[in-house]
């Protein structure tokens, strides 16, 4: 089995004077799912086109499955599935008619294309409504039918474009499920792009982020939330004199202080330990009753690596 | 590669039975006033005279066009044609299944419509006795018609690639069609008197085989043309970009 299911070195496209993807090295291991996130525009659906060989680098490479993307793009489409920024679903056709092109584009046999078209329609809820023309359907039907079309044949590697835009709550928990478990059973690798970041930390085992083409970072979720944001630590108590405050001001750790109501709130820089700084308040003669200290969300991990690379 | 043309044949027919964008009776409908209303205005003359080879070429192209920009420029609009191109399918047999299914439905429905009128013909004028088309003739029509289909198809590939919708491919195609049938008539009568007696001179002596062979002739060769530039521009790279 590879080690990594995509590797890209100094990936790089431009149309004309503007950069969509620059200078990208990321490293994305076998059997795994991945996270790209990023703002609109950030370059997350041209990445998904070069890995895809379906637009040509202007620089770098990138290797998909152990294949070239750009000499070697017919192998990496024969071994991936994708949904890209549109589900691509033929709405004058049937959800059941939908599924069969596909499967005949990917040579399952009659007998494969029945048992695996039934078992997806069913798993996703969608099997009494397999004869209704798509086009009459809602987004998040539409969606779920075309996520079921990226999975038809089995892939080694599934690329996800917002694949719970549109959905549920439950419908997306579901997917995240379903995702989970592929993983899980069959070793596939998802590299799925989101704007949900609560999504990317439950279901990612690694996150990249991007902004106007350039990587901006490629770790774990955990490992973001405590090195990509501000930590927050609150200390409940009495005696936060402006002294105390200007003392901690001056502290290389600390990003910011507030104080009101009896509630002293800092923003840390890092995972930095927060004992020292009790320590300030303690000699600097204030009251303590209760430290809070709680990690940053991904969420805000991301809005801080935005804004620093702003 | 044929199995992959294949499938894309079987998608194309089954939207294609939806009406291709123009209601689900929509062929039924072609197959009645082309192969009904105007072979029972003709009567008896639509099996005699030659009437029948004109209609029919001029009745393959209408069909070819007013598919072939759904099939492709349709496919852009609607965002089917990313999740195509993200497919293991070569470019090669996307364009060719296209090209099939549009030329198959243009011509059945022409070969159809022809059957349907000589069924009528004969329900109407045959007065007892079987009207058929003259062997040469028929075989002339199906083979012009074909030849047809996949110019028209062709050319309503490139014309489809180059615009940005369905509606704007589609016009651009009825124009073109209707300036070349008013430049070929109004290009007769605009010809100088001595130019055309040449011309109708060279046609009435000419053996009305020969006229076909070069017809047949010219059609193929105009046909590999227009393939070859859509193999050439019918590419997921140009595609994408478009």
């Amino acid at each position: 089995m590879l080690e990594y299911a995509i590797q890209t070195d100094g990936l790089s496209r431009s149309f004309g004077a503007v950069h969509a993807v620059e200078d990208v090295s990321i490293q994305i291991p076998a059997g795994t799912i991945f996270g790209f996130l990023g703002p609109n525009g950030s370059g997350k659906t041209t990445t998904i086109r070069l890995l895809l060989g379906l637009l040509e680098p202007t620089r770098g490479s990138a290797t998909v499955l152990g294949f070239d993307s750009r000499s070697q793009a017919s192998d990496i489409r024969q071994r991936t599935g994708a949904l890209l920024e549109h589900p691509g679903l033929y709405e004058r056709l049937s959800a059941q008619e939908n599924l069969e092109f596909y499967a005949r584009v990917w040579n399952l046999t009659p007998a494969e294309r029945d048992t695996r078209v039934k078992e997806l329609l069913t798993h996703l809820g969608l099997w009494d409504r397999r004869g209704d023309q798509v086009g009459k359907w809602s987004r998040g039907m539409k969606q779920k039918l075309a996520v079921a079309r990226a999975m038809l044949h089995r892939p080694s590697l599934i690329f996800l474009d917002e694949p719970t835009a549109g959905l549920d709550p439950v419908a997306s928990a579901a997917l995240r499920e379903d995702l989970s478990s592929l993983v899980a059973r069959e070793g596939v690798t998802v590299f799925l792009t989101t704007h949900n970041l609560p999504e990317a930390e439950s279901i990612c085992d690694l996150v990249g982020v991007i902004r106007q083409g350039r990587l901006l970072t490629v770790d774990s979720p955990a490992h973001i939330r405590t090195h990509g944001g501000e930590q927050k630590v609150e200390f409940v108590g009495q005696g936060f004199t402006p002294a105390v405050l200007d003392a901690l001001r001056l502290r290389p750790e600390v990003a910011d202080v507030a104080a009101s109501n009896g509630t002293l709130t800092l923003a840390l820089r890092d995972d930095r330990p927060v004992a020292p700084l009790v320590r300030l308040l303690v000699e600097g003669g204030c009251d303590i009753e209760e430290v809070r200290k709680g990690a940053a969300s991904l969420e805000q991990a991301f809005l801080a690596l935005m804004e620093r690379d702003a | 590669m044929i199995a992959d043309v294949r499938a894309m044949i079987w998608k194309e027919f089954h939207e294609l039975r939806q009406g291709g964008g123009r209601g689900k009776y929509a062929p039924f409908i072609l197959v009645l006033i082309y192969g009904v209303f105007f072979p029972l205005q003709a009567g008896r003359s639509w099996v005699d005279s030659y009437q029948m080879v004109g209609f029919g070429l001029g009745v393959s192209v209408f069909m070819v066009l007013s598919v072939v920009a759904d099939s492709i420029a349709g496919e852009r609009e609607r965002h089917t044609l990313e999740t195509l191109l993200a497919s293991r399918l070569t470019d090669r047999s996307i364009l060719v299944g296209k090209i099939s299914a549009v030329v198959l439905y243009g011509w059945g429905l022409t070969i159809a419509s022809l059957i349907v009128g000589l069924i009528a013909v004969n329900l109407s004028a045959g007065n007892g006795h079987l009207l058929l088309y003259p062997a040469g003739r028929a075989i002339t029509t199906v083979v012009l018609t074909f030849l047809l289909c996949v110019l028209a198809t062709g050319v309503g590939v490139l014309v489809s690639l180059r615009s940005s919708t369905v509606r704007q491919a589609q016009q651009v195609l009825t124009i073109g069609w209707i300036a070349l049938i008013f430049l070929a008539v109004f290009g007769v009568q605009l010809m100088s008197p001595s130019t055309r007696l040449r011309l109708e001179h060279r046609l009435s002596t000419a053996q009305l085989t020969t006229v076909v062979i070069v017809a047949v002739l010219v059609l193929v060769l105009l046909d590999v043309l227009v393939l070859a530039i859509n193999a050439a521009r019918f590419q997921r790279s140009r595609l994408i970009l478009d």
